[in-house]
């Protein structure tokens, strides 16, 4: 076996022969000839596997020249840029912004009808029984019509409590929630935002006037900090999300922005 | 303690340039401003010309007697009572949208009027460059050339020829009324253009001359009948900003090296380097920009005239520039994004004549106010402020912007200024009680370029919902 690069060290030390460049051109010209020849007089199951090789060579070849004259016509016609940007923005690095949030027209249809194109479209009923937990009350622990919510909730800034006797549902302090996750889908960013209020649980309307927050609820939450504009010029504070995990399995809020 | 005052004053009054007008008078202390303003049109052997009066830096709003300062009054002293003339016509503030022409298929990065103000054309990032017929408000031509962005576009002061300029370093010339292009492209920066600016019809009423400004930090001057660039002012060591060509010749160029050039234009030779700013220098204004603009047109007195004559425009034309630059002194401010101004004398000096220190955020775009009495910036801290531009002293602010002010335009009387801004809206503000006069809604989104047509009709707006609006009293 050989040892170490010596042809590559001869070469280097004593260069090529003289006439080296001519010869490997006239070897490479002739490279042609000898092919044919050898498809000529080739027979048999030789002649088939030789002929099989020589065309997926020949393709191969075809779709490289072709992939390299694409290449060449890209280069030429660059794509223009979406998103055109005056001159004074162009240096700076403006973040890519959502488009103008659907006008207010169409929000308030919505609102009206109460539906929305939602990302979450099929949600889990919430039976009663998973909900809420019956809390025995009384002095000799009789009676049986106090609720406890076990899911998430979210109670207004104004909330006061009702004196014991009359108060029918409990929302426990630890499953209160004030701010949510809320990411928006064309930014694909994420923010923590405070809610405002639930717009609709879509398992029951008493879910909703109670504020349990569960897959699939609508929040309405506070985007003022995202500076976004309505077509007026005002700051819009209000837009609706809807939550995307179990909030009471996780222990935070997800949400998606409608827009 | 009650002090009794006198009812008359000794006043004298003096023209905003120092010349005195007639001898002291003495007048009672609680005339009124209409009553001012007849004295000074007898005085002055004028008819029915309004006027701003100042008692020491104070407008006089209501009477003399509100604007003085009674208590320190020496009733020996003759006070001075500055009259300032303001323009004879009016121009009435933009109150509704007229029409918004959709046809860009990307936002509208510029528009502009041509300085008749008959004109109206606007580029876009759809590569394409549209004349629009302001008469019926419909699109007028399509013009397809550019391969990348339109970023700027400028009008030739003649009004025959439109440069407009792309992303990838291409000047082209159109014929506004056939929509076709004139000449050849004219290619040679590497990079974006970031501004245009033609030679002063006064200078050359061929509007041969087009200086641009590139990013890649040259600018150029385009003979625009050989298409082929005459001189290449290279200098500065970032992207150039800004380029203005001023009406003595002299070529002032803005960049983001902090520094401001001045050059000759017949020769291409550096005058002199003014520095000052710590930061990029976005953006420039001469106190001359308006009648450049307009070159031998006055938008609002001689609509009718129609003189082809060049040598009798030229002679109008630098009879215009004579009257706003009376003492060759061409005032230039320039806005940075070290949230400052400065304004400067570049004729003559190299220091600064002021520096206008307010805003909080980077300063966008800065105005003269066609008088040349005031100077606009916009800045993106979502306000905009005014500054006297003789002094470069603070007037007010205005604000209203919910977000970042793109763009300023003033009316071509100087009694209202119009912004645009990222929160989707256009205001008008007035001048005379400084406050905001109507809030226009209506754009979708960002509104990127905005301009009042020069005798002042027409507002015209575009942003990046891709419509171009149409604003009118």
């Amino acid at each position: 076996m050989p040892q170490n690069e010596y042809i590559e060290r001869h070469k280097k030390l004593y260069g090529r022969r003289l006439d080296y460049e001519e010869r490997k051109r006239k070897r490479e010209a002739r490279e042609p000839h000898k092919r044919a020849e050898k498809a000529r007089k080739l027979r048999g199951i030789k002649a088939k596997i030789y002929n099989k090789e020589r065309r997926n060579e020949k393709i191969q070849m075809k779709k490289k020249i072709k992939a390299h004259e694409e290449k060449n016509v890209k280069q030429n016609t660059e794509k223009v840029a979406e998103g055109a940007l005056p001159v004074y923005l162009l240096d700076r690095d403006v973040q890519s912004r959502a488009k103008v949030l659907s006008n207010m027209i169409k929000q308030k249809r919505k609102e009206k009808a109460g539906k929305w194109d939602v990302p979450i479209p099929k949600v889990r009923a919430q039976a009663d029984a998973e909900v809420f937990k019956v809390l025995k009350s009384g002095k000799t622990k009789r009676k049986a019509w106090k609720r406890m919510v076990t899911k998430v909730t979210y109670v207004g800034e104004n909330f006061t409590r009702k004196p014991p006797k009359f108060e029918r549902f409990i929302r426990p302090m630890a499953l209160r929630f004030k701010k949510a996750h809320v990411t928006h889908p064309e930014l694909k960013a994420t923010f923590c935002l405070p809610i405002i209020g639930v717009k609709k649980n879509p398992s029951s309307q008493m879910y909703t006037s109670l504020g349990v927050i569960t897959k699939g609820t609508v929040l309405e939450v506070n985007i003022s900090e995202l500076g976004l504009v309505t077509q007026a010029g005002k700051v819009v504070w209000g837009k609706y999300a809807q939550v995307t995990n179990n909030p009471e399995n996780d222990g935070c809020i997800n949400a998606v922005l409608l827009v | 303690m009650e002090v009794d005052l006198p009812s008359t004053v000794q006043a004298r009054l003096k023209s905003d340039t120092g010349e005195e007008t007639g001898s002291p008078l003495d007048l009672p202390l609680n005339i009124t401003r209409d009553q001012l303003q007849l004295i000074c049109n007898a005085l002055l052997e004028e008819e029915d010309k309004p006027f701003l009066f100042f008692v020491k830096d104070v407008e006089i709003t209501n009477s003399l007697k509100d604007a003085l300062d009674i208590k320190s009054l020496n009733s020996e002293e003759v006070v001075e009572i500055i009259y300032q003339q303001q323009a004879v016509f009016r121009v009435r503030p933009v109150t509704r949208c007229t029409s918004s022409i959709p046809g860009h298929a990307e936002a509208v990065i510029s528009t502009s009027f041509s300085p008749s103000g008959k004109q109206l054309a606007s580029g876009s990032g759809d590569t394409t460059v549209r004349f629009w017929d302001l008469s019926t408000q419909t699109p007028l031509h399509v013009c397809k050339g550019h391969a990348n962005w339109v970023l700027c576009i400028s009008w030739s002061p003649d009004g025959f020829k439109l440069a407009s300029a792309c992303k990838q370093g291409k000047v082209m010339l159109w014929d506004p009324r056939t929509g076709h292009q004139i000449g050849k492209t004219m290619s040679g920066h590497k990079q974006w253009v970031t501004a245009l600016a033609w030679e002063p019809y006064h200078k050359n009423p061929e509007c041969r001359k087009l200086a641009s400004a590139s990013k890649d930090g040259d600018v150029r001057i385009w003979d625009t009948v050989t298409c082929l660039t005459i001189l290449s002012l290279t200098g500065h060591s970032k992207a150039v900003t800004s380029v203005k060509w001023g009406g003595n010749g002299l070529i002032y160029t803005s960049s983001q090296d902090r520094t401001i050039k001045v050059w000759r234009a017949d020769d291409g030779v550096l005058c002199r380097t003014l520095e000052g700013h710590a930061h990029w220098v976005n953006t420039l204004a001469l106190s001359t920009d308006y009648v450049l603009r307009t070159g031998p047109f006055h938008p609002v007195m001689d609509q009718q005239a129609y003189i082809t004559d060049k040598n009798v425009l030229q002679q109008r034309a630098l009879e215009r520039y004579e009257a706003v630059c009376t003492k060759n002194d061409e005032r230039l401010v320039s806005g940075s994004d070290d949230f400052t101004l400065f304004l400067w004398l570049p004729e003559k000096e190299k220091r600064p004549l002021a520096r206008m220190t307010g805003h909080q955020q980077l300063i966008n775009d800065v105005k003269f106010s066609p008088d040349t009495r005031y100077i606009a910036s916009a800045s993106f801290d979502k306000s905009v402020k005014l500054w006297d531009s003789i002094t470069g002293k603070f007037i007010t602010s205005l604000r209203g912007h919910v977000q970042a002010v793109y763009m300023v335009a003033w009316s071509a009387d100087s009694r209202l200024l119009l912004s645009s801004s990222a929160d989707s809206t256009l205001k008008v503000w007035s001048m005379k009680t400084k406050k905001l006069e109507l809030d226009l809604p209506g754009h979708a989104d960002e509104v990127f370029a905005v301009d009042w047509s020069p005798d002042g009709a027409y507002v015209a707006s575009g942003g990046k919902d891709k419509v171009l609006k149409l604003w009118q009293h």
